[in-house]
């Protein structure tokens, strides 16, 4: 029987200390109390001062509360009865399923050896231009969709997943909201995805600790699939209220913040998360897809700041666009070469002129004339943003890549693109204006 | 070196307090025992009895009372043949060795041999009994893939030797006994090709440092005509995240004309990593015709692994530098990136309760970052060989602002800036270096006259185009006009190169020379247009020409026909080209 401790000595926060001895840095505990009851986490020790965060908060936490030491650190059942349920961030079912109690593995494991990984290779199709074109998604990458609250973010992160060749969603939700969650499951439903997807889900009326165990219990269990050869697609949905408990436990612990109140380790510990995204030699992968919400929509914000230093792109989702400028996959060039000649021509030379667009509209809206280049600028803007930038649009790559063609060939010369002579003689569409752009996307309807 | 013991006495994030009976030395290395693992740390202050020590591993699961070994040593790593093509993590274990023994994870508390110990070399004696010799002097040597690589008197030997005894030509392993030196006090050394060296120490067995003067060519355009790198020398890039800064010095890490090449991953991504690890031996060294790999270092403490040991990182890799330039070569250090060890710094010193300065980064930020860059430089060694290790450090500065402590900090010392400006690289205009706010204080490969005109019409080809966005292009005079015209040509054809672009990729300087002088020609010329669109439908075609020129190799044909069609171009608009 291991020793019970029933002498809390200080709350605060989140955060309880007792006096205990043999204590390992990082283990649990469990704290009960008549009413409460709760998993606490080890994270300082001075002495016989045991400091531990609460993971259910502290609300209503008697000082005589009993404190026992488990022995372990945190842990999550795994098997393949996960498959098709729903979870606390802590691994306690919240569907109607039996609790999974058998086949625990730590939650925080060493990281990967990085003269194991492997050059990612496969792209992700998701039918979307925007990401296809000129961001594509590749099997195991790290990638936010940054965005404030408000844009269909869930939506979009849903959709990608459905139409992503995966064996296995993992779907982590911190702070979600109740409405949201039941949109997801609805979602993978009524695609039938539910079968090869697990929930761990935090809603927002969850005690706001408790999400930090959310990610890694996902990440855990996703690494451990892979390792058995599946490609595993983690969704994690919001990183912004995981940074936020994060920041309140560290204030809790008066640790000088760095930039706004946000711990200086802000970018390590999400790092520890993100960096879980991995193709294993032989083995499957973990593509890990995240929301981070932007307060203010402010990109200096330090929470979308360190996670686009860790993440490799990301998506911006604006005005239910994914913006052109600002939005990168950073590891399209490892696929974008051999899906066809003139995919990374077409993806430059339109953000290009897409930017020239951009400034040519400023100019319009000072009242400015608009001289002859300006006129075929707004031009390829409108068309570009009706016939490819809309997220209605669904078809694929290489019709998105003859689309982009077809909107160059209506608006511009060959010349005026800047495009290599090569490739202008092969794929400059013939008869151009002819046909036009219109005939061609009505022919490819978005679904 | 005696083994010493002591007590956990408390655990806070990677900073453990220790409790020691016997004296204890600043930056000691020591173990902690956790079962059966030791975990490395090292002290960084001392308190009375207690020692606080930051654990370069996960603290998981050590307890108050468990035991501590202190070993009377600093960091150090291991110098000798065979570092070269091999990765390690920030405290120099071999990445591949332990791929080897634990399959795709780090375990805790490996420590294991940097460089292996039963591979033999042939060696050569450059020395002979009798000799005198300093610290770093030659006493023979071993062939190192490509090079020659030299067995040196040990870095920490005091004062002039004799050389007692050298090991004839023939095959030994590092550990082997290759001389014997007799100091002046009488006491002989034994000397093997491994050494061991404090990572926070410059070696600096050389006769003198000379200022940096030879260019360091990158084959990049913008860094080599406008702001260029020399060898020994120092430069920086700072940039907000996506902006190209790993991109760049991946570019650099292949076509830097330089012997070695160390390439510290410092807290970013694993990935990045990797895809130097696996495309390195399969892509050939121009220079040598040999895989690059055969002359790059990699160290590699990626964002997910100790934080503690980022640190140690950057110094573990600018030591295998100084080591490889005892021999005479020039080593480039490219450290990405500079503010993940600031960040580690940070949290170190916020567990340690220091005085918080901007931002938190402790008030010995600037000091440390001088120390860093400091290491690089070019020198004379004792036998008149001249060898460099140039450093260049990328920073990722909080919310993309230049402002803030290790970019200004970093700034203050380094001898060329390539700033990175999220504006360019929205724009695609690759390598996203901010051709108005950098700076090199490094002489260029171009003549002064034609970089001074280029530059001249960078600025005011800015210029007009922020006045453009006052008044209308109409109100813009023509002159102005063609000189935002040439600014953005300029740009399109020179500044920006397409990586990815076998030809256009890497452009060598003779290349360099002989396109830019045409294209000066092109800046400088008075061209005359009937209206503003005949002249904007010119400079479209131009640079369409021109990119058609970066593209062809210097050798084809095409490349001679490119050229005559833009002096052709040249000449239908202007009177004096
Ligand atoms: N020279 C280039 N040519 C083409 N694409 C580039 C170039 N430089 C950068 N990019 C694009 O930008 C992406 C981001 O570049 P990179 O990873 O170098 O950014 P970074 O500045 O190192 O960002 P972070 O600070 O987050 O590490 C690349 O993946 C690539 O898609
Ligand atoms: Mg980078």
């Amino acid at each position: 029987m291991r020793k019970v401790y029933q002498e809390i000595s200080q709350i605060a926060g989140n955060v309880i200390t007792v006096q205990a001895t043999g204590v390992g840095n990082q283990e649990l505990a469990s704290v009960e109390a008549p009413g409460f009851s709760s998993l606490a986490q080890v994270i300082r020790i001075e002495g016989d001062n045991v400091t531990m965060q609460v993971f259910s908060g502290t609300r209503g936490v008697p000082t005589d509360a009993e404190v026992r030491f488990i022995g372990h650190e945190a842990q999550t059942p795994f098997s393949d009865d996960l498959l098709g349920r729903v979870f606390t961030g802590g691994g306690v079912p919240r569907d109607r399923g039996p609790a999974l109690d058998e086949d625990l593995i730590p939650i925080v494991g060493p990281p990967v050896n990085p003269a194991r990984r492997v050059i990612p290779r496969t792209m992700i199709r998701t039918g979307i231009p925007m990401i296809d074109v000129f961001n594509s998604l590749v099997e195991s990458q790290k990638l936010p969709i940054f965005s404030v609250a408000g844009e269909p973010y869930n939506e979009l992160l849903a959709r990608i997943a459905l139409n992503a060749e995966v064996d296995l969603i993992v779907l982590g939700g911190m702070g979600l909201k109740y409405d949201d969650y039941l949109f997801f499951r609805e979602t993978l439903e009524e695609a039938g995805a539910l079968s090869r997807a697990i929930l761990y889900v935090h809603t927002a009326a969850d005690p706001v600790v408790e999400c930090l165990l959310v990610p890694d219990t996902c990440l855990a269990v996703a690494e451990k699939f892979a390792l058995g050869g599946k490609r595993v697609l983690v969704l994690l949905t919001d990183m912004t209220n995981f940074a936020d408990a994060l920041k309140e436990v560290a204030v809790t612990m008066e640790q000088i913040p760095s930039t706004r109140g946000y711990p200086g380790d802000l970018y390590s510990q999400l790092a520890a998360r993100y960096e879980k995204a991995v193709d294993f030699e032989g083995a499957g992968s973990v593509t890990v897809l995240a929301v981070t919400t932007m307060p203010g929509d402010d990109v200096t914000h330090p929470i979308p700041d360190n996670t686009g230093y860790i993440t490799e792109g990301q998506f911006y989702l604006r005005n239910g666009r994914i913006e052109p400028f600002g939005s990168l996959s950073r590891l399209k060039q490892q696929v974008n070469a051999r899906t066809r000649d003139d995919h990374r021509t077409i993806m430059n030379t339109m953000i290009q002129l897409y930017a020239g667009f951009r400034e040519s509209q400023e100019k319009q809206s000072m009242g400015f004339r608009m001289s002859a280049w300006d006129d075929k600028l707004l031009k390829y803007g409108e068309l570009f943003e009706t016939r490819m930038m809309d997220l209605a649009v669904n078809i694929p790559l290489e019709e998105a890549l003859d689309l982009g063609w077809w909107i160059l060939a209506e608006c511009f010369a060959p010349q005026e693109t800047g495009i290599p002579t090569a490739l202008v003689e092969r794929f400059w569409p013939a008869e151009a204006g002819a046909r036009g752009v219109e005939t061609l996307a009505e022919a490819a309807p978005a679904e | 070196m005696s083994l010493r013991a002591g007590r956990v006495k408390g655990v806070s994030g990677n900073l453990v307090t220790v409790e020691f009976d016997e004296a204890v030395s600043q930056n000691e290395v020591a173990y902690v025992r956790l079962g059966d693992l030791r975990l490395i740390a090292e002290v960084i202050r001392v308190r009375g009895r207690y020692a606080d020590m930051q654990v370069f591993e996960s603290t998981a699961g050590i307890r108050v009372g468990d035991a501590v070994e202190f070993i009377g040593e600093l960091l150090s790593v291991e110098l000798g043949p065979g570092l070269l093509s091999r990765v390690f993590d920030g405290l120099q274990n071999p990445l591949n060795v332990i791929a080897e023994r634990h399959g795709f994870f780090l375990p805790r508390g490996e420590q294991t041999e940097a460089l292996p110990r039963d591979q033999v070399w042939e060696f050569a004696p450059r020395a002979a009994a009798g000799d005198r010799v300093l610290a770093g002097d030659t006493l023979g040597v071993v062939a190192e893939g490509i090079f020659e690589h030299r067995v040196m008197a040990p870095f920490g030997l005091a004062g002039v030797a004799e050389v007692a005894e050298v090991a004839a030509a023939g095959e030994y392993t590092i550990t082997d006994r290759i001389a014997v030196l007799r100091d002046a006090s009488g006491e002989e050394l034994d000397v093997a090709m491994l050494q061991r060296w404090p990572v926070k120490r410059p070696i600096r067995c050389y006769a003198e440092r000379l200022r940096p003067t030879d260019q360091l060519v990158t084959k990049m355009r913008i860094l080599d005509t406008f702001f260029p790198v020399a060898k020994g020398g120092t430069y920086c890039v700072p940039g907000p995240f996506g902006a190209g800064k790993t991109v760049l010095q991946q570019l650099v890490s292949r076509h830097a004309d330089v012997d070695v090449v160390v390439i510290a991953a410092c807290g970013e991504r694993a990935g990045e990593v990797v895809e130097t690890l696996r495309e390195f031996p399969v892509l050939t060294d121009p220079r040598t015709g040999r895989s690059l790999m055969e002359r790059t270092v990699i160290i590699c403490n990626t964002s997910s692994m100790p934080v503690a040991a980022r640190e140690a990182s950057v110094y573990t890799a600018v030591t295998i530098a100084e080591y490889y330039r005892q021999m005479g070569l020039h080593v480039l250090l490219l450290a990405d990136s500079t503010s993940r060890w600031a960040q580690a710094l940070r949290e170190m010193s916020g567990r340690l309760e220091e005085i918080p300065g901007e931002e938190a980064f402790p008030a010995y930020l600037e000091s440390v970052i001088a120390a860093f860059y400091e290491r690089a430089g070019a020198v004379r060694l004792n036998d008149g060989t001249v060898g460099t290790v140039t450093i260049g450090g990328t920073v990722s500065p909080a919310g993309g602002d230049f402002e803030e402590p290790v970019t200004q900090s970093t700034l203050k010392v380094v001898g060329a800036f390539h700033g990175l400006s999220r504006q360019r690289s929205d724009a695609r205009r690759y390598p996203a270096i901010d051709p108005l706010e950098s700076w090199s204080k490094y002489g260029s490969i171009v003549p002064d006259g034609e970089l001074a005109l280029a530059r001249h019409v960078l600025s005011k080809g800015h210029e007009v185009q922020e006045m453009m966005k006052v008044v209308e292009e109409e109100g813009t005079a023509m002159a102005d006009f063609v000189v935002y015209l040439k600014a953005e040509y300029l740009d399109a054809v020179y500044l920006q190169q397409d990586a990815f672009d076998p030809v256009d990729g890497a452009s060598s300087s003779e290349r360099q020379r002989h396109v830019f002088s045409l294209i000066a020609r092109i800046l400088g010329a008075d061209m005359a247009f009937q209206d503003k669109d005949a002249a904007r439908s010119y400079f479209q075609t131009l640079t369409q020409a021109t990119r058609d020129w970066n593209r062809a190799a210097m050798e084809e044909d095409s490349f001679a026909a490119a050229q005559a069609r833009i002096e052709a171009m040249l000449s239908e608009v202007s009177s004096d080209a």
